[in-house]
């Protein structure tokens, strides 16, 4: 949740007296309050963090960024469903002794696995 | 230069290393402050990268892993509660309280239920107005700002149904906190970019000044982390100290005036208890006295949680830079991300997590996940 993300303003509109504008991230698209960039405008690129946008950025930096987080898996861990994430692990009380630790073995292949599970497990 | 081909702009890259090599005469430790930070260092293998008198020591920028169990266990009460719909960030699902999380609560029939934006649990709220929906307020002062709007919203639309559990920390009273420990040993501090995308520069120069160390406002991609890091080493070496903003493209010295003014009206500093580290003065926000009405610890009388927390766990030091993750006894043995001792192995931007996920586990490093090394240089 510490991840902001660019994006390009597709539109903007007034709704309940706040200034609201729809965002999109690589091919995301979500709601985006303006209230504190109350003079963005359709096209410009903004730094969006938690559904508000923070600072303009330049279109180039932010294709950039976007393009390292598509990469990264950043932008399936910001947008993807948390749920599906937290469900595909067990269920284990703090504190307690795992039935099971992952071997701390480091090879590519463990690498990868160990990536791709982690990459579900701490997703959202 | 081991990796350095994959990063975005490799002559860049090295252009920057070769200075920086150039430049050090000397061991230094320059703290980051970001865990979005701490994720890009260890996945691109910038800290290999580095001459070797250079060591880049984690701090505790990860909000998910510095709240304190407390409030965790705080929220898991809450959301246990009949008729409450309790809204968190996914982050939050699996870091274990005293005994459970989020997801158990859930999966016990409580009504758990992750937003993007604070704003959305205010729509629930709207939407639900026979239930109590209750929002988990936690981050630095880049989430603020956001958590801050939906309470000043409540207030103007009239939400009575709408509270939040408020856990926000700020950067500035942390840094003087890790520069007063006694353990302390860092020389320079890259700050944290999207923090100061809000907050600006203006709370830094009296810190550089007072304790003698360059604060170099830095972003999170592998370029940004090189020259906040060369711009560090070229101060130290220079025996400097002052404030820079390398990441200028987000970071204005104003920061944004509107999300501060917001900050200002809804929040005021308090003291605030951070997870494995204990309480830093000054260095929270809690709801001001004229929005004290939205504040779910008084509504749901929370305050006597009692908690109980792993003694194996040693995330407080990992927070504090004292500790890397992989000296843990407990890491990748005991504490991993399917059963977490604590925040920093669960969170996606904890430093346990991002030594877990890239297999820094003491021996040999190995390239980042699913990538092949092709070693240049």
């Amino acid at each position: 949740m510490c991840l902001a993300v660019p994006g390009r303003v597709l539109d903007v509109e007034e709704r309940d007296g706040t200034r609201m504008a729809t965002v999109d991230f690589g091919g995301v698209v979500k709601e985006v309050c303006l209230e504190y960039l109350p003079d963005l405008q359709v096209g410009e690129y903004t730094i969006v963090h938690v559904g508000f946008a923070l600072q303009r950025l330049d279109e180039e930096s932010a294709r950039r960024t976007l393009d390292l987080f598509e990469n990264l898996g950043l932008l399936e861990e910001e947008f993807g469903d948390p749920w599906e994430a937290a469900a595909s692990e067990p269920v284990v009380a703090a504190g307690s002794e795992p039935a099971a630790a992952a071997p701390a073995t480091a090879t590519a292949t463990a690498t990868a696995t160990a990536a791709e599970t982690l990459t579900r497990e701490v997703g959202r | 230069m081991k990796y350095i081909e994959e990063f975005q702009n490799p002559d860049l890259a090295k252009r920057l290393l070769d200075e920086i090599h150039a430049t050090v005469t000397r061991p230094w430790a320059l703290m980051e402050v970001c865990g979005g930070q701490t994720h890009s260092i260890i996945r691109h293998g910038i800290d290999q990268l580095l001459p070797e008198q250079i060591e880049l020591i984690h701090g505790p920028g990860c909000p998910v892993c510095v709240t304190p169990l407390e409030m965790i266990d705080k929220a898991l009460e809450i959301a246990s509660r009949p008729g409450v719909l309790f809204c968190s960030f996914g982050d939050m699902l699996r870091v274990p309280g005293s005994g459970r999380d989020l997801f158990q609560v859930r999966a016990a029939g409580g009504d758990v239920r992750v937003v993007y934006s604070p704003l959305d649990a205010l729509k629930l709220a709207r939407q639900n107005p026979d239930r109590q929906v209750v929002f988990f307020g936690i981050g630095f002062e880049t989430t603020a700002p956001p958590n801050a709007m939906a309470v000043h919203q409540a207030a103007r639309l009239g939400v009575p149904n709408f509270s939040m559990l408020v856990s926000h920390v700020r950067v500035p009273p942390a840094i003087e906190a890790i520069m007063c420990s006694p353990d302390c040993r860092v020389d320079a501090f890259l700050a944290a970019g999207h923090v100061c995308s809000v907050m600006g520069t203006g709370e830094y120069p009296e810190l550089a000044e007072r304790f003698r160390v360059p604060i170099v406002v830095t972003g999170f991609e592998p370029l940004d982390i090189l020259e906040g890091v060369r711009r560090s080493v070229r101060q130290l070496e220079a025996g400097r100290h002052t404030v820079e903003n390398a990441y200028p493209r987000a970071v204005r010295p104003e920061g944004n005036p509107a999300a501060r003014a917001m900050l200002a009206d809804v929040f005021e500093v308090t003291d605030r208890a951070w997870r494995g580290i204990g309480t830093i003065p000054g260095s929270g926000w809690r709801l001001s006295e004229r929005y004290r009405a939205f504040d779910a610890e008084h509504r749901f009388s929370v305050e006597d949680v009692t908690t109980l927390e792993p003694a194996a766990c040693r995330a407080g030091e990992v927070l504090q830079g004292l500790l890397k993750p992989h000296e843990c006894e407990a890491f990748g043995t005991v504490c991993t991300p399917r059963t977490p001792l604590g925040a920093t192995m669960v969170s996606s931007e904890g430093a346990c997590a991002a030594y877990y996920l890239y297999r820094r586990l003491g021996g040999t490093p190995v390239p980042a996940a699913g990538k092949e090394a092709n070693p240049v240089g």
